[in-house]
């Protein structure tokens, strides 16, 4: 669920397809994840999660993987 | 009204300017959130807006204090899902001549005075680019766009927060945020009526309109600035000083 979410919030921020929403997706590796998509994404993520990301996690989460073990924090399980 | 169904808070609103426009936007239909460090006095703000019929809730927090402003946050988000508008009113005056200025009141102005309107519109833009609308006003002062003898620390605090609100502004627009100012004028607040009555004629002597401002005059310049009326009006700053000169 968490997970189909997380992707979710990726596709719909950064406008790209899901198939490319993998671990490996870095940031700033795509045209589509820049630092204003970027702001987009995490401001989709906190809404869905209902969470309020530090602004240090907010500039380490530099991929998909770093995304997931950053929500874990906020006890989000994906 | 003009912010039905709107969402504000506004820093510094326990007294002064800031309880003013927090008066004002809750009489235009808007949730406030009344921020101040001191919870009772938020409380006794909050309680007194309720009865008079309006609908306003805490925000206590230290603004010049990023952890308290990100714990603050998180509490509002708790109670409210959106925000619509937040105005950066919190400030301090502490002049002094610039050979008798010292190292703690230059930190302590700019982390009130400039800091906190960073740390508070970092959190306030994430919630407001959800909806994609949004406005942030913060109040500059006439010292900030035309400077002032003994006025360094402060003249350089307010001129910083008008950079912030050019920059945040074209930042921001993209994701249907506003970002405007209001630089008040000789306004007549407790810290006007201290001042000798020498020095307070010669202030108003200074005013083209001869005669002191009102909050209720700032006031009204946010309440534009925070509705509809001005939705096509970003990154300006707008003088409510009666012109004048200084």
């Amino acid at each position: 669920m968490s997970l189909n979410a997380l992707v979710e919030c990726f596709v719909e921020a950064l406008g790209v397809d899901e198939k490319i929403v993998v671990d490996d997706l870095e940031y700033n590796s795509i045209a589509q994840w820049d630092s204003v998509a970027h702001m987009t994404l995490i401001a989709a993520l906190e809404e869905r999660f209902d969470i309020m990301l530090d602004t240090d996690d907010i500039i380490d989460m530099s991929s998909v993987a770093k995304a997931k073990v950053i929500l874990k924090k906020y006890e989000v399980t994906v | 009204m003009l912010l039905q169904d709107k969402v504000a808070i506004v820093t510094g609103a326990t007294r002064g300017i800031g309880l003013t426009i927090a008066t004002q936007l809750c009489k235009q239909g808007a949730l406030v959130f009344i921020n101040g460090r001191d919870e009772i006095k938020v409380a006794e703000v909050v309680d007194k807006l309720t009865n008079e019929g309006f609908l306003a809730e805490s925000f206590v927090c230290d603004v010049a204090d990023a952890d308290s402003v990100k714990n603050a946050f998180r509490l509002f988000l708790k109670k409210s899902k959106k925000l619509d508008v937040l105005v950066n009113n919190a400030g301090i005056l502490d002049d002094a001549l610039i050979g008798m200025v010292t190292k703690k009141q230059i930190e302590n102005t700019f982390t009130v005075n400039t800091f906190s309107v960073l740390y508070m519109s970092q959190y306030a833009s994430r919630i407001m680019s959800r909806n994609k609308s949004g406005s942030i006003v913060n109040i500059a002062s006439i010292i900030g766009t035309n400077g002032n003898r003994g006025q360094a620390v402060y003249g350089g605090s307010k001129a910083a927060v008008i950079g912030i609100t050019k920059s945040l502004a074209k930042e921001l627009a993209a994701t249907g945020i506003r970002v405007n100012a209001v630089a008040p004028g000789f306004i007549d607040t407790d810290m006007a009526r201290s001042i000798t009555e020498d020095v307070f004629a010669e202030r108003v002597s200074s005013v083209a309109m001869k005669r002191i401002g009102t909050p209720e005059e700032i006031a009204g310049t946010v309440t534009y600035l925070s509705s509809y009326l001005s939705e096509y009006v970003t990154g300006q700053v707008i003088g409510v000083d009666g012109g004048m000169l200084i």
